[in-house]
């Protein structure tokens, strides 16, 4: 039973496999000759969004729209341009949405350092209540901690206290 | 004074921290910030298109392009930049055979064009020249120029990303507005008609 089992889902996976292997392996486009170029090209690719998935680049992207951005980038590169030109170029027609990584700009800035700014702002905040804490016990006369060290008046009385009871 | 040391503890700790209502207040300051952010969080989730790219080319020059006429239609020429901003508003509708909202879209564009309001131009986005002709042929021409973006190359120059797409043009070859997505006559009569008479001043 379980051996059957096994066996079955050998073969499934094994046909699951192949399938995403063969999806891996669709790519319509024409690399570049030139090695570097190409992966040159291949970096902008994983690096730039495709519009119609949005949610991948156009490297991992099957899209119409994706291969056509895809050959886009390589004639740009071909032609002679610097990487920074051929992102230029698309954000141009596609705004700073086609870039993955958002720039830092004024507009991001609460999406760069956001959670830097919470976590350090949390932080202060820890820092003052505790300190806040710690005061607050020795100004309470120990009555949320250890006790506090007795005045010299408190010691009189209660060495006065035992001495009575001896 | 000789008192002071016969308290208990209670009593010291009720002395030294009264609680007052403000006090109180404080500790449902998380609590408000909690439903603050859940709110805000909650309206951006629900509003909005997350659909929709923001589009980066509102008030920017018509891009540079040159399109063939399409197949069957070569007696009207062509559509290229120069034919926009001839002090003359104008939509430009990015459609295809393949695309069924477009076929939705398309009794309203003819529509448009028989009322004689705006020209509208047609970029014909990755068709198949044989299909691009056959649509037209039965569902009528509503374009007063057309050109076939057979590679895709013309609309990424436009920024399209799904079509179909419809811009608005000012007399100057000026994007003034993108429509992505079927054109219903509400969005005509609530968007595209008001900024057309704006325009016209």
């Amino acid at each position: 039973m379980t051996s059957v089992r096994r066996a079955l889902l050998g073969a499934t996976s094994v046909l699951w496999l192949a399938l995403a292997a063969n999806a891996w392996a669709f790519s319509p486009d024409e690399p570049l000759a030139d090695a570097a170029l190409e992966a040159r090209a291949r970096a902008l690719h994983a690096e730039l969004r495709c519009l119609v998935c949005q949610g991948q680049s156009i490297a991992d992207s099957n899209a119409g729209l994706a291969q056509d951005m895809r050959a886009v980038v390589r004639e740009r590169l071909a032609a002679g341009e610097s990487d920074e030109a051929v992102r230029g170029f698309l954000v141009e027609r596609y705004g700073d949405y086609v870039l993955l990584d958002p720039p830092v700009k004024p507009e991001t800035y609460a999406l760069w350092f956001g959670p830097a700014a919470v976590l350090v702002a949390g932080a202060g905040l820890v820092y003052v209540l505790l300190r806040r804490a710690r005061s607050g016990v020795g100004a309470a006369g120990g009555a949320a901690g250890g006790p506090a060290p007795l005045s010299a008046e408190e010691r009189r009385r209660l060495d006065a206290l035992l001495d009575d009871d001896s | 004074m000789a008192d002071e040391g016969t308290r208990t503890p209670a009593e010291d700790q009720a002395a030294a921290k009264p609680v007052s209502p403000a006090l109180r207040l404080r500790y449902l300051v998380p609590v408000f910030l909690f439903v603050a952010l859940a709110a805000a969080l909650g309206v951006q989730l629900l509003t909005g298109e997350p659909g929709k790219v923001p589009s980066a080319l509102i008030d920017k020059p018509v891009p540079a392009f040159s399109l063939p006429a399409v197949q069957g239609f070569e007696e009207a020429g062509g559509f290229e930049t120069a034919h926009l901003g001839q002090g003359e508003i104008a939509l430009v509708n990015v459609f295809a055979s393949w695309c069924g909202p477009c076929r939705v879209e398309h009794p309203l564009l003819m529509a448009l064009a028989e009322a004689g309001t705006v020209p509208i131009y047609g970029i014909n986005y990755k068709d198949t020249p044989a299909d691009a002709e056959r649509w037209l042929g039965r569902l009528g021409n509503p374009y007063a120029r057309m050109g076939a973006d057979v590679d895709g190359r013309a609309g990424i120059e436009w920024g399209v990303y799904g079509v179909p797409e419809t811009f608005v043009v000012d007399g100057a070859g000026r994007i003034r507005h993108r429509h992505v997505g079927v054109l219903t006559p509400q969005d005509l009569d609530e968007t595209i008609l008001p900024l057309i008479e704006d325009l016209r001043g």
